[in-house]
Protein backbone atom coordinates (compact mmCIF):
# COMPACT_ATOMS: atom_id res chain seq x y z
CA UNK A 1 0.00 0.00 0.00
CA UNK A 2 1.45 3.34 -1.06
CA UNK A 3 0.49 6.83 0.08
CA UNK A 4 0.35 9.40 -2.73
CA UNK A 5 -0.07 13.18 -2.63
CA UNK A 6 -2.08 15.06 -5.25
CA UNK A 7 -1.43 18.80 -5.24
CA UNK A 8 -4.41 20.55 -6.84
CA UNK A 9 -4.04 23.83 -4.96
CA UNK A 10 -5.36 26.81 -6.93
CA UNK A 11 -7.30 24.59 -9.29
CA UNK A 12 -11.04 25.14 -9.33
CA UNK A 13 -13.71 22.45 -9.33
CA UNK A 14 -14.21 20.22 -11.16
CA UNK A 15 -10.50 20.08 -12.06
CA UNK A 16 -9.44 18.65 -8.65
CA UNK A 17 -11.96 15.82 -9.07
CA UNK A 18 -10.80 15.17 -12.63
CA UNK A 19 -7.16 14.99 -11.46
CA UNK A 20 -8.14 12.66 -8.61
CA UNK A 21 -10.14 10.46 -10.97
CA UNK A 22 -7.20 10.18 -13.37
CA UNK A 23 -4.79 9.44 -10.52
CA UNK A 24 -6.97 6.79 -8.89
CA UNK A 25 -7.46 5.05 -12.25
CA UNK A 26 -3.75 4.13 -12.19
CA UNK A 27 -3.59 2.92 -8.59
CA UNK A 28 -4.15 -0.50 -7.00
CA UNK A 29 -6.75 -1.15 -4.31
CA UNK A 30 -5.53 -0.05 -0.88
CA UNK A 31 -3.34 2.86 -2.00
CA UNK A 32 -4.21 6.24 -0.55
CA UNK A 33 -4.22 9.70 -2.12
CA UNK A 34 -4.01 12.87 -0.06
CA UNK A 35 -5.70 15.61 -2.10
CA UNK A 36 -4.30 19.06 -1.26
CA UNK A 37 -6.66 21.77 -2.48
CA UNK A 38 -7.76 25.36 -1.97
CA UNK A 39 -11.18 25.39 -3.68
CA UNK A 40 -13.85 24.78 -1.00
CA UNK A 41 -15.90 22.94 -3.63
CA UNK A 42 -13.50 20.04 -3.03
CA UNK A 43 -15.07 19.49 0.40
CA UNK A 44 -18.26 18.44 -1.33
CA UNK A 45 -17.13 17.14 -4.69
CA UNK A 46 -14.38 14.72 -3.64
CA UNK A 47 -16.53 12.83 -1.10
CA UNK A 48 -19.40 12.77 -3.65
CA UNK A 49 -17.08 11.37 -6.30
CA UNK A 50 -15.84 8.74 -3.82
CA UNK A 51 -19.40 7.70 -2.95
CA UNK A 52 -20.27 7.37 -6.65
CA UNK A 53 -17.20 5.25 -7.40
CA UNK A 54 -17.07 3.28 -4.17
CA UNK A 55 -13.82 4.69 -2.80
CA UNK A 56 -13.36 5.57 0.86
CA UNK A 57 -12.72 8.99 2.36
CA UNK A 58 -10.37 8.44 5.30
CA UNK A 59 -10.09 12.04 6.52
CA UNK A 60 -11.01 15.63 5.73
CA UNK A 61 -9.35 18.71 7.19
CA UNK A 62 -9.25 22.41 6.48
CA UNK A 63 -6.61 24.73 7.90
CA UNK A 64 -6.06 28.36 6.89
CA UNK A 65 -7.78 27.89 3.56
CA UNK A 66 -5.90 24.71 2.72
CA UNK A 67 -8.00 21.59 2.35
CA UNK A 68 -6.76 18.02 2.67
CA UNK A 69 -8.89 15.02 1.81
CA UNK A 70 -7.40 11.55 2.05
CA UNK A 71 -8.97 8.89 -0.13
CA UNK A 72 -8.35 5.15 -0.11
CA UNK A 73 -8.77 3.31 -3.39
CA UNK A 74 -11.32 0.51 -3.24
CA UNK A 75 -12.19 -2.18 -5.76
CA UNK A 76 -14.96 -1.33 -8.22
CA UNK B 1 -26.49 -1.02 -41.30
CA UNK B 2 -24.44 -1.33 -38.13
CA UNK B 3 -24.14 -4.85 -36.77
CA UNK B 4 -24.91 -5.44 -33.13
CA UNK B 5 -21.75 -6.42 -31.24
CA UNK B 6 -21.57 -9.29 -28.85
CA UNK B 7 -21.93 -7.81 -25.38
CA UNK B 8 -22.45 -8.86 -21.80
CA UNK B 9 -25.91 -10.15 -20.85
CA UNK B 10 -26.82 -6.66 -19.77
CA UNK B 11 -26.51 -3.98 -22.47
CA UNK B 12 -24.27 -1.10 -21.46
CA UNK B 13 -25.02 2.55 -22.16
CA UNK B 14 -22.97 5.66 -21.52
CA UNK B 15 -25.26 8.59 -20.70
CA UNK B 16 -24.30 12.23 -21.15
CA UNK B 17 -25.06 13.76 -17.76
CA UNK B 18 -25.21 17.55 -17.61
CA UNK B 19 -26.61 17.75 -14.10
CA UNK B 20 -30.01 18.93 -15.30
CA UNK B 21 -33.31 17.10 -15.30
CA UNK B 22 -33.52 15.83 -18.89
CA UNK B 23 -30.29 13.84 -18.88
CA UNK B 24 -31.15 12.54 -15.42
CA UNK B 25 -34.50 11.27 -16.71
CA UNK B 26 -32.98 9.75 -19.84
CA UNK B 27 -30.53 7.73 -17.74
CA UNK B 28 -33.30 6.79 -15.32
CA UNK B 29 -35.46 5.47 -18.18
CA UNK B 30 -32.57 3.25 -19.25
CA UNK B 31 -32.02 1.94 -15.73
CA UNK B 32 -35.73 1.15 -15.63
CA UNK B 33 -35.24 -1.09 -18.66
CA UNK B 34 -32.41 -3.02 -17.05
CA UNK B 35 -29.59 -1.33 -18.94
CA UNK B 36 -26.21 -0.89 -17.21
CA UNK B 37 -25.65 2.87 -17.30
CA UNK B 38 -22.57 4.93 -16.54
CA UNK B 39 -22.54 8.70 -16.87
CA UNK B 40 -20.10 10.96 -18.67
CA UNK B 41 -19.69 14.68 -18.17
CA UNK B 42 -17.41 17.02 -20.09
CA UNK B 43 -15.64 20.01 -18.59
CA UNK B 44 -15.12 22.66 -21.26
CA UNK B 45 -14.14 25.59 -19.05
CA UNK B 46 -17.38 27.38 -19.94
CA UNK B 47 -19.51 25.30 -17.58
CA UNK B 48 -21.66 27.31 -15.18
CA UNK B 49 -21.16 24.46 -12.73
CA UNK B 50 -18.27 23.93 -10.43
CA UNK B 51 -15.93 26.73 -9.61
CA UNK B 52 -18.53 29.47 -10.06
CA UNK B 53 -19.91 28.22 -6.74
CA UNK B 54 -16.61 28.98 -5.12
CA UNK B 55 -16.27 32.51 -6.39
CA UNK B 56 -19.27 34.73 -5.84
CA UNK B 57 -20.69 35.40 -2.43
CA UNK B 58 -24.23 35.43 -3.77
CA UNK B 59 -23.78 31.85 -4.96
CA UNK B 60 -22.85 30.62 -1.52
CA UNK B 61 -26.44 30.07 -0.51
CA UNK B 62 -26.87 27.57 -3.32
CA UNK B 63 -25.83 23.95 -2.78
CA UNK B 64 -22.05 23.72 -3.18
CA UNK B 65 -22.18 20.65 -5.31
CA UNK B 66 -21.34 19.42 -8.74
CA UNK B 67 -24.78 18.74 -10.15
CA UNK B 68 -23.61 15.99 -12.50
CA UNK B 69 -22.04 14.12 -9.57
CA UNK B 70 -25.16 14.70 -7.54
CA UNK B 71 -27.34 13.26 -10.31
CA UNK B 72 -25.06 10.22 -10.61
CA UNK B 73 -25.35 9.66 -6.88
CA UNK B 74 -29.14 9.90 -7.00
CA UNK B 75 -29.25 7.40 -9.86
CA UNK B 76 -26.65 5.08 -8.31
CA UNK B 77 -24.42 5.18 -11.39
CA UNK B 78 -20.75 5.96 -11.92
CA UNK B 79 -19.83 9.31 -13.45
CA UNK B 80 -16.73 9.97 -15.51
CA UNK B 81 -15.78 13.65 -15.72
CA UNK B 82 -13.59 14.38 -18.72
CA UNK B 83 -11.38 17.42 -19.21
CA UNK B 84 -11.93 18.58 -22.81
CA UNK B 85 -10.69 22.16 -22.35
CA UNK B 86 -8.04 22.01 -25.09
CA UNK B 87 -10.03 20.06 -27.67
CA UNK B 88 -13.08 22.22 -27.09
CA UNK B 89 -11.30 25.36 -28.22
CA UNK B 90 -11.77 24.40 -31.86
CA UNK B 91 -15.51 24.02 -31.28
CA UNK B 92 -15.77 27.55 -29.88
CA UNK B 93 -13.36 29.20 -32.29
CA UNK B 94 -14.35 27.50 -35.55
CA UNK B 95 -17.92 26.22 -35.28
CA UNK B 96 -18.85 24.58 -38.56
CA UNK B 97 -22.53 25.28 -37.95
CA UNK B 98 -22.04 28.78 -36.57
CA UNK B 99 -23.17 30.40 -33.35
CA UNK B 100 -26.57 30.78 -31.75
CA UNK B 101 -27.84 34.11 -30.50
CA UNK B 102 -24.59 34.59 -28.55
CA UNK B 103 -21.21 32.85 -28.95
CA UNK B 104 -22.85 29.50 -28.26
CA UNK B 105 -21.89 26.89 -30.86
CA UNK B 106 -24.62 24.54 -29.65
CA UNK B 107 -24.87 22.22 -32.65
CA UNK B 108 -21.11 21.77 -32.96
CA UNK B 109 -20.92 21.37 -29.19
CA UNK B 110 -23.49 18.58 -29.12
CA UNK B 111 -21.77 16.82 -32.01
CA UNK B 112 -18.43 17.13 -30.21
CA UNK B 113 -19.75 15.75 -26.94
CA UNK B 114 -21.52 12.83 -28.56
CA UNK B 115 -18.33 12.09 -30.53
CA UNK B 116 -16.29 12.09 -27.31
CA UNK B 117 -18.90 9.83 -25.71
CA UNK B 118 -18.73 7.54 -28.75
CA UNK B 119 -14.93 7.30 -28.37
CA UNK B 120 -15.35 6.53 -24.67
CA UNK B 121 -18.00 3.91 -25.50
CA UNK B 122 -15.67 2.17 -27.96
CA UNK B 123 -12.69 2.27 -25.60
CA UNK B 124 -14.68 0.91 -22.67
CA UNK B 125 -16.74 -1.73 -24.45
CA UNK B 126 -20.13 -0.10 -24.08
CA UNK B 127 -22.96 -0.59 -26.56
CA UNK B 128 -24.72 2.73 -27.04
CA UNK B 129 -24.99 6.38 -26.04
CA UNK B 130 -27.90 8.05 -24.27
CA UNK B 131 -28.72 11.75 -24.18
CA UNK B 132 -31.55 13.73 -22.63
CA UNK B 133 -32.34 15.59 -25.85
CA UNK B 134 -35.93 16.48 -26.65
CA UNK B 135 -37.07 17.54 -30.11
CA UNK B 136 -37.77 21.27 -30.15
CA UNK B 137 -36.34 21.88 -26.68
CA UNK B 138 -33.46 24.00 -27.92
CA UNK B 139 -33.51 26.21 -31.00
CA UNK B 140 -30.19 25.06 -32.44
CA UNK B 141 -29.07 21.62 -31.35
CA UNK B 142 -32.37 19.95 -30.45
CA UNK B 143 -34.45 20.24 -33.60
CA UNK B 144 -35.87 17.42 -35.70
CA UNK B 145 -33.61 18.41 -38.61
CA UNK B 146 -30.41 18.81 -36.54
CA UNK B 147 -30.67 15.62 -34.51
CA UNK B 148 -29.55 13.44 -37.44
CA UNK B 149 -26.65 15.86 -37.97
CA UNK B 150 -25.42 15.18 -34.43
CA UNK B 151 -25.78 11.41 -34.90
CA UNK B 152 -23.93 11.50 -38.21
CA UNK B 153 -21.14 13.97 -37.44
CA UNK B 154 -20.35 12.36 -34.08
CA UNK B 155 -19.97 8.98 -35.73
CA UNK B 156 -22.48 7.54 -33.28
CA UNK B 157 -25.15 6.98 -35.96
CA UNK B 158 -27.79 4.55 -34.74
CA UNK B 159 -26.01 3.91 -31.45
CA UNK B 160 -27.30 7.26 -30.22
CA UNK B 161 -30.56 6.88 -28.32
CA UNK B 162 -32.66 9.79 -27.04
CA UNK B 163 -35.10 8.06 -24.70
CA UNK B 164 -37.24 11.15 -24.06
CA UNK B 165 -38.18 11.63 -27.72
CA UNK B 166 -37.16 8.30 -29.28
CA UNK B 167 -40.68 7.43 -30.43
CA UNK B 168 -40.65 10.48 -32.72
CA UNK B 169 -37.42 9.32 -34.36
CA UNK B 170 -36.49 6.26 -36.45
CA UNK B 171 -35.70 3.17 -34.32
CA UNK B 172 -32.06 3.01 -33.23
CA UNK B 173 -29.85 -0.04 -32.91
CA UNK B 174 -30.65 -0.62 -29.22
CA UNK B 175 -34.37 -0.62 -30.07
CA UNK B 176 -34.05 -2.84 -33.13
CA UNK B 177 -31.88 -5.34 -31.28
CA UNK B 178 -34.31 -5.47 -28.37
CA UNK B 179 -31.78 -4.13 -25.86
CA UNK B 180 -34.44 -1.56 -24.95
CA UNK B 181 -38.19 -1.62 -25.48
CA UNK B 182 -39.29 1.19 -27.80
CA UNK B 183 -42.81 1.17 -26.40
CA UNK B 184 -41.41 2.20 -23.02
CA UNK B 185 -39.58 5.21 -24.46
CA UNK B 186 -41.16 8.65 -24.87
CA UNK B 187 -42.37 11.15 -27.46
CA UNK B 188 -41.69 14.46 -25.74
CA UNK B 189 -41.30 17.46 -27.98
CA UNK B 190 -41.36 21.23 -27.75
CA UNK B 191 -40.20 23.69 -25.13
CA UNK B 192 -42.74 22.76 -22.48
CA UNK B 193 -41.20 21.21 -19.40
CA UNK B 194 -44.47 19.63 -18.24
CA UNK B 195 -43.82 16.10 -19.58
CA UNK B 196 -40.39 16.00 -17.96
CA UNK B 197 -41.75 17.28 -14.66
CA UNK B 198 -44.54 14.69 -14.75
CA UNK B 199 -42.03 11.91 -15.47
CA UNK B 200 -39.82 13.14 -12.64
CA UNK B 201 -42.79 12.95 -10.28
CA UNK B 202 -43.52 9.43 -11.49
CA UNK B 203 -39.96 8.44 -10.58
CA UNK B 204 -40.15 10.25 -7.27
CA UNK B 205 -37.53 12.76 -8.33
CA UNK B 206 -38.36 15.93 -6.44
CA UNK B 207 -35.05 17.78 -6.50
CA UNK B 208 -33.09 18.72 -9.60
CA UNK B 209 -31.01 21.59 -10.88
CA UNK B 210 -32.74 24.18 -13.04
CA UNK B 211 -29.91 26.32 -14.33
CA UNK B 212 -31.26 29.61 -15.67
CA UNK B 213 -30.04 30.10 -19.23
CA UNK B 214 -28.57 26.62 -19.46
CA UNK B 215 -25.33 25.22 -18.09
CA UNK B 216 -22.92 27.06 -20.39
CA UNK B 217 -21.64 30.62 -20.10
CA UNK B 218 -21.53 30.91 -23.90
CA UNK B 219 -25.32 31.23 -23.97
CA UNK B 220 -25.01 34.32 -21.75
CA UNK B 221 -25.11 37.60 -23.71
CA UNK B 222 -22.88 39.52 -21.31
CA UNK B 223 -20.31 36.75 -21.13
CA UNK B 224 -20.27 36.45 -24.92
CA UNK B 225 -19.73 40.20 -25.23
CA UNK B 226 -16.68 39.92 -22.99
CA UNK B 227 -15.31 37.00 -24.99
CA UNK B 228 -15.86 38.89 -28.26
CA UNK B 229 -14.02 41.86 -26.72
CA UNK B 230 -11.13 39.58 -25.77
CA UNK B 231 -10.80 38.28 -29.31
CA UNK B 232 -11.15 41.71 -30.85
CA UNK B 233 -8.46 43.15 -28.59
CA UNK B 234 -6.09 40.30 -29.36
CA UNK B 235 -6.76 40.52 -33.06
CA UNK B 236 -7.43 36.79 -33.20
CA UNK B 237 -9.86 34.20 -31.86
CA UNK B 238 -7.73 32.56 -29.21
CA UNK B 239 -8.08 31.89 -25.47
CA UNK B 240 -6.54 30.07 -22.55
CA UNK B 241 -8.42 28.64 -19.58
CA UNK B 242 -7.32 31.56 -17.40
CA UNK B 243 -8.90 34.02 -19.85
CA UNK B 244 -12.30 32.40 -19.85
CA UNK B 245 -12.28 31.97 -16.06
CA UNK B 246 -11.54 35.67 -15.59
CA UNK B 247 -14.43 36.57 -17.90
CA UNK B 248 -16.76 35.02 -15.31
CA UNK B 249 -15.50 37.21 -12.49
CA UNK B 250 -15.86 40.89 -11.63
CA UNK B 251 -16.90 44.02 -13.48
CA UNK B 252 -15.03 44.38 -16.74
CA UNK B 253 -14.48 47.94 -17.93
CA UNK B 254 -12.54 48.91 -21.03
CA UNK B 255 -11.88 52.64 -20.81
CA UNK B 256 -9.20 52.50 -23.52
CA UNK B 257 -8.71 50.06 -26.41
CA UNK B 258 -5.34 48.86 -25.08
CA UNK B 259 -6.36 47.88 -21.57
CA UNK B 260 -9.30 46.83 -19.45
CA UNK B 261 -9.89 46.68 -15.73
CA UNK B 262 -11.35 43.69 -13.89
CA UNK B 263 -12.82 44.86 -10.58
CA UNK B 264 -14.01 42.39 -7.91
CA UNK B 265 -17.64 42.75 -6.82
CA UNK B 266 -17.44 41.05 -3.42
CA UNK B 267 -15.10 39.26 -1.03
CA UNK B 268 -15.38 35.99 -2.91
CA UNK B 269 -14.27 37.61 -6.16
CA UNK B 270 -11.57 39.54 -4.31
CA UNK B 271 -10.11 36.28 -3.03
CA UNK B 272 -10.35 34.72 -6.46
CA UNK B 273 -8.59 37.64 -8.17
CA UNK B 274 -5.88 37.61 -5.49
CA UNK B 275 -4.71 34.36 -7.05
CA UNK B 276 -3.94 36.22 -10.29
CA UNK B 277 -2.27 39.31 -8.88
CA UNK B 278 1.28 38.22 -9.63
CA UNK B 279 0.49 38.07 -13.33
CA UNK B 280 -1.26 41.45 -13.62
CA UNK B 281 -0.66 45.01 -12.52
CA UNK B 282 -3.17 45.35 -9.71
CA UNK B 283 -4.70 48.04 -7.56
CA UNK B 284 -6.55 48.39 -4.30
CA UNK B 285 -7.51 51.27 -2.05
CA UNK B 286 -5.56 51.56 1.20
CA UNK B 287 -7.44 54.48 2.77
CA UNK B 288 -10.84 52.83 2.47
CA UNK B 289 -12.17 49.30 2.12
CA UNK B 290 -12.54 48.38 -1.52
CA UNK B 291 -12.07 45.84 -4.25
CA UNK B 292 -9.00 44.41 -5.88
CA UNK B 293 -8.69 45.39 -9.55
CA UNK B 294 -6.50 43.82 -12.24
CA UNK B 295 -5.26 45.66 -15.30
CA UNK B 296 -5.37 43.46 -18.39
CA UNK B 297 -3.32 45.10 -21.14
CA UNK B 298 -0.59 47.68 -21.41
CA UNK B 299 -1.43 50.68 -19.28
CA UNK B 300 0.66 53.84 -19.38
CA UNK B 301 0.99 56.55 -16.74
CA UNK B 302 -2.33 58.26 -17.55
CA UNK B 303 -4.05 54.89 -17.81
CA UNK B 304 -2.86 53.93 -14.31
CA UNK B 305 -4.27 57.15 -12.93
CA UNK B 306 -7.58 56.45 -14.63
CA UNK B 307 -7.57 52.86 -13.34
CA UNK B 308 -6.90 54.09 -9.79
CA UNK B 309 -9.85 56.49 -9.98
CA UNK B 310 -12.08 53.69 -11.25
CA UNK B 311 -10.90 51.33 -8.51
CA UNK B 312 -11.66 54.03 -5.93
CA UNK B 313 -15.14 54.47 -7.41
CA UNK B 314 -16.13 50.90 -6.53
CA UNK B 315 -14.95 51.00 -2.90
CA UNK B 316 -16.14 52.56 0.33
CA UNK B 317 -14.34 55.78 -0.57
CA UNK B 318 -16.51 56.44 -3.59
CA UNK B 319 -17.88 59.67 -2.07
CA UNK B 320 -14.61 60.82 -0.53
CA UNK B 321 -12.65 63.76 -1.95
CA UNK B 322 -9.55 61.64 -2.11
CA UNK B 323 -8.74 57.94 -1.92
CA UNK B 324 -5.31 56.41 -1.53
CA UNK B 325 -4.70 53.57 -3.95
CA UNK B 326 -1.77 51.15 -4.03
CA UNK B 327 -0.68 50.12 -7.52
CA UNK B 328 1.61 47.11 -7.84
CA UNK B 329 3.28 46.35 -11.15
CA UNK B 330 4.40 43.03 -12.61
CA UNK B 331 7.82 43.37 -10.95
CA UNK B 332 6.13 43.65 -7.57
CA UNK B 333 6.90 47.35 -7.08
CA UNK B 334 4.12 49.25 -5.33
CA UNK B 335 3.45 52.96 -5.72
CA UNK B 336 0.91 54.96 -3.78
CA UNK B 337 -1.47 57.34 -5.53
CA UNK B 338 -3.94 59.80 -4.10
CA UNK B 339 -6.87 60.12 -6.50
CA UNK B 340 -10.36 61.57 -6.76
CA UNK B 341 -12.84 58.74 -7.35
CA UNK B 342 -14.91 58.84 -10.51
CA UNK B 343 -18.54 59.74 -9.96
CA UNK B 344 -21.10 57.37 -11.44
CA UNK B 345 -21.94 59.93 -14.14
CA UNK B 346 -18.35 60.23 -15.22
CA UNK B 347 -18.13 56.57 -16.26
CA UNK B 348 -19.49 56.13 -19.78
CA UNK B 349 -21.74 53.09 -20.18
CA UNK B 350 -19.64 52.11 -23.19
CA UNK B 351 -16.76 51.29 -20.84
CA UNK B 352 -18.74 48.43 -19.30
CA UNK B 353 -18.32 45.12 -21.11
Amino acid sequence: MTAHVLDVRHLLCPMPVIRLQNTVARLPVGDTVEVQATDPGVLHDVPAWCRVHGHQVLSVSETAGEIRVTVQVQGS
Amino acid sequence: MTLAPPHSPKPKAVALISGGLDSMLAARVMLDQGVHVEGINFYTGFCVEGHTHAIRREARERPKRNNALWVAEQLGIKLHIIDVIEEYKDVVINPKHGYGSNLNPCLDCKGFMVRKAREWMETNGFDFIVTGEVIGQRPMSQRRDTMPVVARESGAFDRLLRPLCARLLPPTLPEREGWVERARLFDFNGRSRKPQIALAERYGITEYAQPAGGCCFLTNAQYSRKLADLWQTRGEKRYELEDILLLKVGRHLRPRPHFKLIIARDDGENNFLLGFRQRYTHLHATSHAGPLALIDGNAGEEDIELAARLTARFGQGRDADQVTVAVTDLAGHTQIRHVRPFTADEIPQTWYL
